[in-house]
């Protein structure tokens, strides 16, 4: 059934009276999933019901972003914060509600203390939660707990208030730009589409997500469709358009499935489809899966997918604004993007335009990976610095490491040396240092970590990511990716530096999109910060971090070595010679694979790289 | 209507272009050639290939002239030394991932990434990795594909579906890996593909090429105990001297014909004179159509790729097809039964071949339905390329040759056989005809100035004998598409239609001399070959094809009436459905 205005509002109060009862809210995005937080849902509710409790409710919510320590478990409203919750640990929680007490071995312990609620972690202390601000407080699947946080306002406001124009002067103002990587001001690209005039006009979402372990997207629209829906039909209606598309990659079922039911809900109370709230304006939303290929997370390629064609890039101009989905008018932004906008019309634009730097507003969410305690999901101000992400947010590099590098903007971006730590996190500090902001891959690399490896690490994913339309990009990568793996297995020669550089900038000037402009990224970044590392492989047959095996000698130290011959019994090639007591044994580096199954076992710590 | 004019700088150069030309169309009108490798203009502006960057004052990063539309005031460099680093780096990279046999590649000095690694002094290939792995595709009667030569320029594919709406080449694979191939990896023989070899004709490199047979040929011009004849088709005499560095559009009939007769060909006839029979059967055959209202609207029937288009994609309107056989199978046919018998000749010895501007003859000749006593009529297609080298490696130079006349009986052609190679050329010449025997009048120039030019779909209302006839002329088979859609759809208006499989007619056949994109920018070279064929309309004795005493001597002593009983056996054929992607 529609609903009207007062319905909705009738809805939000119940619903806001409702969400003050408890509320144990389970993480049931794909991390949490896949440990089986479903499970532990199942169990909540059936031992709910079996001690017959009252007055609370077991409901799946968003991502909570603390990865490393989920399955999570967070029992609102008072915030109690369990980590690492197993299936049977469910009983016990109930106890703890019906005592009104905690399940203290469930609860997280910083500075040796119990932290009783989740924003008390330092997890979040740093951080500002808007894009995700629902993600793990409302149930994704409960359209009337999106309207109980004041959601479908906004729409509502621009649909009785505001002209497309008002639209696009707070979205101006509030200083957004886009997420998707290259943070192009979000009003200007809004007001490009809204000025081309034409009766059939898409607004389209960039859901393809596709940085190696990436997910921050995935995590929106699995916490919290709905924002990104609002947001898409207040596009919709300020640049003059009725129909959207969501593109996204069939490899996030439990997204699709979500905003399938989203979108089914949303027009059932007629916040999508004809005459949405009783106004002219009608807007319906299609998805349309993606098969996951990386490229066609550019906006042209991605409009050739949906339109059923080959997922390549076209030459631009003409831009989508002009020319997009189907040759109509198009403007396409990135989830993340939308699901900044409901906030900024409720809040204004000088709310959001008071968070940040001077040119970059608001926040960022970065899925934040690699040699890191706290995986997970963060969203921070723009202008923290890496140091803060890292120490504070992070929890520092894991294994008394040194923290060494770290990559943003995945396989388009560069990296970060220990050096610039203090970089501030906004687009332009990172551009300027030869990394870029990217749409949130944020990979923190430790000392073991060899440098040369990491870049050929990034040009495979662009080499089986190329989509071979334009020849730098699709030769050019391959030829990149050639010269790093001959430097890696030691057989680097003089002027492959020169060669590298030299192709590595031709690709970045002359391929045709995104994806190959930036595939050098990695190579030329970590060409600047870490040269020494290439020429060590290349000059001395070296890897100073020592993780490239063929250039790796594991030596027996004589003066160590107890002639026990325990390590010849686990090397799976015969590569060590010598005789138990007469005298030390020795490793035939033509036959060694650097297993390092004899480093692990010699007893007296006599075999090393 | 005044149309808003674009005024810019080009190295220095002022030049002015319409509103929506790019970059690269200021930069050609300057006589300034950008290289480009995968453009065709208004069939692949891709941008793809990344030669024809350039760099626009205030523009970030380098602009793909090809498709990067004027702006006004706008200041374009092509040859900065960063452009020509960026391009060097682009061939290298290509070359890399290249089979470089160019010393036997059938593209030899007329290939346009050899043009341009001589052009941009590349001295190594710096790269020696990987190659993406070749497809190398024999299956068809018409074409050869080797991807090792391929450089994806992407106009094979564009030109296949977008032009030609058959769709049969398509990229397969990504990245590094990605070729042109089939679906399902077919060969193309079970594709929808109908040889037309518009693929090859705008193929950069030597990665798709006619199927060759020059060498069975002159073996069979050795071999005493053949009798070696010859026909040609209308086209070649208006494209085979530019393969000899004659101007395109030199008429040279005389001179091939001198050119044959030194290869060693016993007789030489003309095409042009079995077009005259087409028509005579043709023309037949459309009034009684006419008369009994019976598959209307009729379908010409002399493309051979047209053919196999139709019993690939429109089976169900295979009736509305001519059933007279192409004037190369007519003229095969003639020269195996009339002919031989005439010149006591057992037809097994005779070895009979066509130069066809054209690919897909070579499929044609191999038909079933075409067979007379279980023998092919036809044994051999060379395309003009196919000939012009075979004259070569026999040390013929045509351009230096004095002129010859063709061999009787089967040589003396009309004017109206000759236009056969231009597109609306048979339309024009049937209804030069078809007036003639309705009215007895002589009209030469029902040259309808409509039928002729390059528009893809033409058509005229015009009258014949007090009849009211709507015809229309389609080159290219995306517009045939279109014309044979409105036929499934009952709402076809037109009597007669002509079709042509290749854009321009055969004149620009996929047989025909190769030209690059950007000669065929500079030059209208349609117009100049058609020119030369409709010189020698002009220098015919007749001018239609029932005036021709030739045409009326073969009907009395040897065929009786058009489209009579024995003039059907020998000179009709039928059609049929063909499957195509079937697995085994």
């Amino acid at each position: 059934m529609k609903k009207t205005s007062e319905e909705l509002e009738q809805i939000r109060n119940s619903m806001k009276e409702q969400m003050k009862n408890i509320r144990i809210m389970i993480c049931a995005g794909t991390g949490c999933t896949s440990s089986k937080s479903d499970v532990i849902i199942d169990n909540l509710k059936k031992i709910a019901a079996e001690r017959n409790l009252k007055g609370i409710t077991v409901s799946k919510t968003g991502c909570f972003g603390f990865c490393a320590k989920g399955p999570i478990v967070v029992i609102e409203p008072e915030g109690t914060f369990y980590e690492k919750v197993k299936p049977e640990d469910a009983e016990e929680i109930i106890i703890a509600i019906e005592n009104n007490t905690y399940v203290e071995r469930l609860m997280a312990k910083e500075e040796e203390k119990l932290v009783e609620k989740w924003n008390e972690l330092n997890f979040y202390n740093k951080q500002k939660r808007l894009a995700l601000k629902n993600c793990g407080y409302i149930n994704p699947e409960e359209i009337d707990e999106y309207l109980a946080v004041d959601g479908y306002k906004a729409l509502e406001k621009v649909l009785k208030e505001y002209s497309g124009d008002d639209v696009i002067k707070i979205i101006s103002e509030s200083g957004l730009r886009g997420r998707g990587g290259a943070g192009f001001p979000t009003g200007k690209k809004w007001m490009f589409a809204k000025a081309v005039e034409n009766e059939i006009k898409y607004v389209a979402c960039n859901a393809d997500e596709g940085d190696p372990g990436a997910f921050m997207d995935r995590s929106i629209l699995e916490g919290d469709p709905h924002s990104v829906l609002e947001a898409m039909a207040i596009a919709g209606y300020t640049i003059g358009s009725n129909q959207g598309y969501i593109y996204v990659r069939a490899e996030y079922p439990i997204a699709v499935n979500r905003l399938k039911k989203a979108i089914k809900d949303a027009k059932e109370y007629g916040l999508l489809g004809e005459n949405i709230l009783g106004s002219n304006f009608s807007f319906d939303i299609e998805i349309k899966l993606g098969a996951g290929a990386f490229v066609c997370g550019e906006e042209t390629a991605l409009i050739n997918s949906i339109e059923g064609k080959r997922g390549e890039p076209r030459p631009r101009p003409p831009f989508p604004a002009a020319k997009g989905i189907f040759n109509q008018p198009t403007l396409l932004n990135n989830v993340e993007t939308y699901a900044n906008i409901p906030s900024i019309i409720l809040k204004g634009s000088d709310w959001y335009n008071g968070i940040g730097t001077e040119t970059s507003k608001g926040t960022k969410v970065f899925a934040l990976g690699g040699n890191i305690n706290n995986v997970g999901l963060v969203e921070v101000p723009m202008g923290v610095t890496l140091k803060e992400i890292v120490e504070d947010i992070g929890g520092g590099v894991p294994g008394n490491k040194k923290f060494k590098a770290a990559q943003t903007g995945g396989p388009s971006g560069g990296c970060i040396p220990a050096s610039l730590i203090n970089t501030k996190i906004d687009y332009e500090s990172l551009a300027e240092i030869g990394s870029m902001m990217g749409s949130g891959g944020l990979i923190i690399m430790d000392e073991s970590k060899c440098m040369v490896n990491l870049a050929k690490f990034f040009l495979e994913f662009t080499v089986e990511e190329s989509c071979g339309k334009c020849t730098p990009c699709r030769i050019g990568t391959k030829r990149m990716h050639e010269i790093l793996s001959r430097i890696i297995e030691g057989e680097g020669k003089k002027g492959d530096i020169e060669l590298l550089e030299e192709l590595a900038n031709s690709i970045r000037k002359s391929s045709l999109c995104g994806l190959g402009q930036t595939a050098p990224n990695p190579i030329l970044s970590t060409l600047k910060y870490f040269r020494e590392e290439y020429e060590a492989h290349i000059n001395d047959k070296k890897c100073p971090a020592g993780e490239c095996k063929k250039l790796l000698d594991i030596i027996i130290d004589p003066d160590k070595c107890k002639e026990c011959g325990l390590c010849t019994k686990v090397c799976p090639t015969n590569a060590i010679d010598g005789e138990v007591r007469k005298g030390p044994f020795k490793i035939n580096q033509e036959k060694c694979i650097k297993c390092e199954a004899c480093v692990a076992k010699c007893p007296f710590n006599a075999i090393s790289k | 209507m005044n149309e808003k004019m674009i005024k810019f700088k080009i190295d220095g150069n002022e030049v002015e272009v319409k509103a929506g030309e790019t970059i690269l169309d200021g930069a050609r009108k300057l006589g300034i050639d950008i290289p480009t490798l995968c453009f065709l203009k208004e069939i692949n502006e891709v941008g793809a290939c990344r030669m024809c960057l350039v760099e626009v004052e205030g523009a970030r990063g380098l602009v793909t002239s090809c498709v990067y539309p004027a702006t006004e005031g706008m200041i374009v460099k092509t040859n900065t030394p960063e452009v020509n680093k960026s391009r060097k780096m682009t061939l290298e990279l290509l070359l890399s991932n290249h089979n470089k046999k160019c010393l036997t590649c059938v593209r030899n000095t007329n290939c346009e990434l050899q043009n341009l690694s001589k052009r941009f002094g590349l001295e190594d290939i710096r790269f020696a990795g990987e190659m993406t792995k070749a497809v190398i595709d024999e299956s068809s009667k018409c074409i050869e594909r080797d991807t090792s030569k391929c450089i994806l320029c992407g106009r094979c594919v564009s030109i296949c579906s977008n032009v030609q709406t058959v769709s049969a080449l398509t990229r397969v694979q990504r990245g590094f890996n990605t070729y042109v191939g089939i679906a399902e990896d077919m060969e193309i023989a079970k594709s929808t593909c109908v040889g037309c070899g518009q693929c090859v004709v705008n193929c950069p490199t030597g990665a798709l090429k006619e199927k060759d047979v020059i060498s069975e040929v002159i073996e069979m011009i050795n071999d005493p105990e053949k009798i070696v004849i010859v026909q040609t088709a209308p086209s070649i005499r208006a494209a085979l001297g530019e393969e000899f560095g004659m101007p395109i559009g030199t008429l040279v009939e005389g001179q091939m014909v001198t050119a044959l007769k030194r290869a060693g060909f016993n007789k030489i006839f003309d095409t042009d004179f079995a077009a005259d029979v087409t028509i005579m059967e043709e023309g037949t055959e459309f009034l009684q159509r006419l008369e009994k209202n019976e598959n209307i609207p009729m379908i010409t029937s002399c493309s051979s790729g047209w053919i196999t288009f139709a019993e690939k994609f429109f089976p169900d309107l295979l009736p509305h097809l001519s059933t007279s056989k192409s004037p190369m199978s007519i003229m095969g046919t003639l020269i195996k039964t009339d002919y031989a018998k005439r010149e006591k000749i057992d037809p097994s010895k005779i070895y009979s071949v066509a130069i066809m501007p054209c690919s897909a003859k070579k499929a044609e000749i191999v038909r079933p339905e075409l067979e007379i006593e279980g023998r092919r009529v036809i044994d051999a297609v060379l395309t003009t390329r196919e000939l012009a080298r075979m004259l070569k490696q026999l040390n013929i130079d045509i351009a230096v040759l004095p002129d010859s006349e063709f061999d009787n009986p089967l040589g003396e052609a009309t004017g109206a056989g000759h236009i056969f190679g231009v597109t609306g050329g048979v339309m024009e010449a049937a209804l030069r005809t078809i007036n003639k025997k309705l009215t007895g009048e002589t009209i030469n120039d029902i040259a309808f100035e409509t039928l002729r030019g390059k528009q893809g779909i033409k058509e005229a209302k015009i009258k014949v004998a007090g009849k009211e006839l709507n015809i229309a002329v389609a080159q290219g088979l995306g517009n045939c598409r279109k014309l044979l859609e409105e036929i499934a759809d009952g709402k076809s208006k037109y009597h007669f239609i002509e079709v042509m499989t290749c854009p321009g007619g055969c004149i620009m056949g996929g047989g025909q001399p190769i030209k690059s994109p950007y000669e065929l920018a500079r030059l209208n070279v349609p117009a100049l070959r058609a020119k030369a064929i409709y010189k020698a309309d002009e220098k015919a004795r007749f001018r239609i094809s029932c005036d021709s005493e030739s045409v009326k001597k073969l009907y009395d002593e040897f065929l009786g009436e058009p489209n009579g009983k024995k003039a059907h056996e020998l000179l009709h054929t039928s059609y049929n459905k063909q499957e195509v992607y079937m697995k085994e």
